[in-house]
């Protein structure tokens, strides 16, 4: 069987891994780092993925997309109290969100597809082969939009998503592979954009989730923000400038914000410095770690409810709990762990890198669904209820939250009118009593043949899958006979929507591969140019004065290709000054300066 | 769990939906594979949830041996380890797995148990009026008006009526929990008469009337047990 690969596509950061004989691994980048920022620049020059897009961050705020991950399965009304804080455009169309790039849209499912093309050819350069099967992680608390959402992304990027895996439950896998822990823990999750509490029973193998809770709207997104808020105030009182207006400086304060807030989990005060707009001056402010927690007090808090409501739900007691497991970056802040362990009564794991886990735990699950690990067993829950609306618009609940998956419900549908044809459904998702207040999944048409009132019985099935999805499926009762429902997804890209972004993808294929390779050899370009000059500087004198014309030539035909569009001509100027600094290289090898050129090469530089 | 009972009924294997494989045609002997072909079988929707994790029919069961059958079951059924196979074991291995997932939340909760066995056994008990019996129902209007009354207290009335109204409340209430934990106990001695009249049953001409009789009564505390956590949720919504 193909190789199946584990991705977390998080909110702030998403990585890829696999299993390598036995243990998952996380492949790093050429960089030596393993995370991939989750921001994608639309440039002049095409697309750009992770690290080098969060350059633009600033540079073009306006066009470029980080927290993607908040949008998915979202409509417009979900996010507006939000809006303010990202600088690119956002619109909705057919219930889904837009993000508006230039003369361009782009739903939130294409830019998760770029980020995850991105660790597709990460993997396969490190692997050596083509990836096309995967497992993905998502929050426990996504519902069946955000779901369906990050499948399609999957399926826009060329990778079939074999499994969508909760990360809380991602990270269990991992955790217990790795300690061959037994008993009850319990996962606190919060990342980037999400928090996710699980409770698990570990025995013999069988990772069984007990309950699970959270917000898909709550992480380190949201601390940044108080923060960023903070500065906002004083940068107004202090210099009398308003920078909201400004989203390039929109991003700065946010990314001192952020860094601000890393700094405080390890100091207990930091300086933020921001350099205003010219004119403006810059801007400078001591935070301590006491104010931070101040700030971000209730955030915490906000956390701690649903890890009630989930222990509620496993039917545990906090002291019962043998383990507690912190997942993902925000989970480094003392405050978070303070509070974690005062709820529990025990101080929390954090022995496995908070960043890596999850990855880890979908490279797991892959390597269980190709047959690889037999003795490990993932048996999780729909997070939600599941239900109809009935008459009066109150929620009927089939599926209650908290069962395990696969789960399915029956319902009987008759008519109330002679020679009805067609009974309406909506499926919802939810806790509360009333339609209105859950969230819609889908809305369809039973069809019926027309006979007198209460005659026909129409038998729906509703089917949560191991991923967490919906399926539904009818019968006649009377003649037996399955009818094929189309569901028309209340928050989702339509199925013909994503077979259009698949064809869209492989199109831009080529085109993103061109600017790509042109993005590649420009930076290359810049580094040989860069230490060319630098030998020149301490070994010219070593060499002919006609080298060194040559030299000079060759740099000058370098920097003219540079501007051109043209990558092959780029190489080639490369080449050429490759070659024309040959014996400058050997002169050098001999001299303690050698490494200013041997350091040219951009596959070796950091 | 008594296991010394002799119970007819026990199953220690999973019931076939069809003594014939699906895929092979050749007869299945094997629990819940083909010995022949070695495809997963579906499991019948029609087979009753202890049959299907191999319990008997009683109101205790032995709850880790009940987890134990359904972990090695999962391990048999889950879709996880269907992922290489044909996209028709793959949909068997699914409606298996959703179907055993049913049976085990049924049978893990004790009042779930008894609903379904209740169900199961509806022949017997399905002539019960389900409405409460008189003294509890007076009890709870009573407490119903109150509650009414305590929630029309405009707050700018005597801080000592509504103090008066709160205690007579909290009274109430403990009162009603005091009755569920009567109802709970009874509820157990009840389940332990059922499981010994199964283990009798087929031995002696009586068993199935003085099963019904139980049965009844089962029937009754469950449904007055629904009247009284309304009531009582309501009580505590109110008061906070």
């Amino acid at each position: 069987m193909a190789r199946i690969v584990g991705i977390d596509l998080g909110t702030t950061n998403s990585l890829i891994a696999y299993m390598d004989s036995g243990s998952p691994r996380v492949i790093a980048g050429r960089n030596g780092r393993t995370l991939v920022p989750s921001v994608v620049a639309l440039t002049d020059n095409g697309l750009i993925v992770g690290d080098p897009a969060k350059e633009y961050l600033v540079r073009s705020p306006e066009r470029t997309i980080y927290s993607v991950k908040r949008f998915m399965g979202k409509s417009l009304a979900d996010v507006k109290e939000e809006l303010r804080y990202f600088p690119y455009r956002l619109h909705e169309q057919g219930g889904v969100i837009r993000i508006q790039i230039g003369d361009k849209t782009y739903s939130p499912p294409q830019i998760s597809a770029m980020i995850l093309k991105e660790l597709k050819l990460r993997a396969e350069a490190h692997l050596g082969e083509e990836i096309r099967k995967s497992v993905i992680t998502v929050p426990a608390y996504f519902n069946d939009s955000q779901r369906q959402a990050t499948k399609d992304a999957g399926m826009i990027a060329g990778l079939e998503v074999l499994r969508i895996i909760n990360e809380p439950t991602a990270a269990s896998l991992a955790y217990g592979l790795q300690k061959k822990t037994q008993g009850l823990i319990a996962v606190y999750d919060l990342g980037g954009g999400t928090f996710d509490i699980s409770i698990l029973k570990l025995k013999n193998g069988i990772f069984e989730v007990l309950a699970t809770n959270g917000n898909t709207h709550l992480g380190g997104d949201d601390f940044d923000r108080r923060i960023a808020d903070l500065f906002l105030k004083e940068i107004r009182a202090q210099h009398g400038f308003d920078v909201e207006p400004h989203a390039d400086t929109m991003q700065v304060v946010r990314l001192e914000a952020e860094q601000a807030k890393i700094r405080l989990s390890e100091d207990q005060k930091t300086i933020a410095a921001i350099e205003l707009p010219p004119g403006k001056g810059r801007f400078r402010y001591e935070l301590t770690r006491d104010q931070l927690e101040t700030l971000t007090m209730d955030l915490v808090e906000h956390t701690l409810g649903p890890c009630r409501i989930a222990l509620k739900d496993a039917g545990v007691a906090p002291a019962a709990i043998d383990e507690v497991v912190l997942v993902g970056g925000s989970t480094r802040m003392p405050l978070v762990r303070r509070r974690v362990q005062e709820l529990f009564g025990k101080a929390p794991h954090s022995d496995l890198n908070p960043d890596e886990v999850v990855a880890l735990g979908a490279a797991v699950q892959a390597d269980i669904l190709s047959g690889g690990t037999q003795d490990m067993l993932l048996l999780d829950v729909t997070p939600l209820s599941l239900g109809i609306e009935t008459m009066g618009g109150v929620m009927s609940s089939l599926i209650r939250r908290n069962t395990t998956i696969p789960a399915s419900a029956k319902e009987m549908f008759t008519t109330y009118v002679d020679g009805q044809t067609s009974v309406d459904l909506h499926i919802l998702q939810g806790e509360r009593e009333l339609a209105k207040d859950n969230r819609s999944l889908a809305r369809f048409q039973l069809k019926v043949p027309p006979l007198p009132a209460g005659v026909p019985r129409v038998e729906v099935t509703f089917l949560i899958d191991a991923n967490g999805i919906l399926h539904v499926t009818a019968k006649d009762v009377r003649t037996g006979q399955t009818q094929s429902i189309e569901v028309k997804p209340s928050y989702g890209l339509s199925d013909e929507e994503v077979e259009r972004m698949i064809g869209e993808s492989f199109k831009f294929a080529a085109e993103d591969l061109k600017a790509r390779q042109l993005i590649e050899a420009r930076t290359e370009a810049e580094a040989i140019l860069k230490a060319t000059h630098k030998a020149l500087g301490h070994g010219g004198r070593l060499i002919r004065p006609e080298e060194i014309a040559a030299i000079s030539a060759s740099l000058a035909a370098l920097e003219a290709a540079r501007a051109t569009e043209d990558h092959r001509a780029i190489r080639a100027a490369i080449a050429e000054v490759e070659k024309t600094t040959h014996h400058l290289a050997e002169v050098l090898m001999d001299s303690t300066l050698k490494e200013a050129l041997e350091n040219k090469k951009v596959s070796e530089l950091p | 769990m008594d296991q010394t009972h002799n119970i007819p009924a026990r199953r220690t294997e999973l019931q076939m939906a069809r003594s014939m494989c699906w895929h092979c045609q050749s007869e299945v002997t094997g629990e819940y594979f083909c010995e022949r072909c070695v495809k997963v079988q579906p499991v019948s929707k029609e087979l009753d949830y202890f049959t299907c994790l191999g319990l008997p029919r009683l109101l205790n069961i032995d709850t880790e041996e009940l987890e134990a059958r359904f972990y090695k079951l999962s391990r048999a059924f889950h879709p996880d380890f269907f992922q290489n196979k044909t996209e028709a074991e793959q949909s068997i291995s699914l409606g298996n797995s959703a179907l055993l997932n049913t049976a085990y939340r049924t049978l893990k909760d004790p009042i779930q148990r008894a609903e379904y066995l209740l169900g199961l056994e509806a022949g017997a008990a399905k002539d019960i009026r389900t409405t409460p019996p008189a003294d509890l129902f007076e009890e709870i209007l009573a407490l119903q008006e109150d509650l009414e009354e305590f929630r029309a207290l405009t707050p700018g009335r005597d801080p000592g009526e509504v103090d008066t109204l709160r205690a007579r409340l909290k009274a109430d209430y403990e009162s009603l929990q005091q009755r569920q934990h009567e109802m709970e106990a009874r509820l157990f001695e009840l389940f332990e008469a059922w499981d010994t009249l199964q283990a009798r049953e087929g031995q002696d001409a009586g068993v199935r009337a003085k099963k019904d009789t139980v049965l009844k009564e089962i029937r009754d505390i469950l449904s007055n047990r629904t009247y009284l956590r309304n009531i009582v949720n309501d009580l505590v919504a109110t008061l906070g």
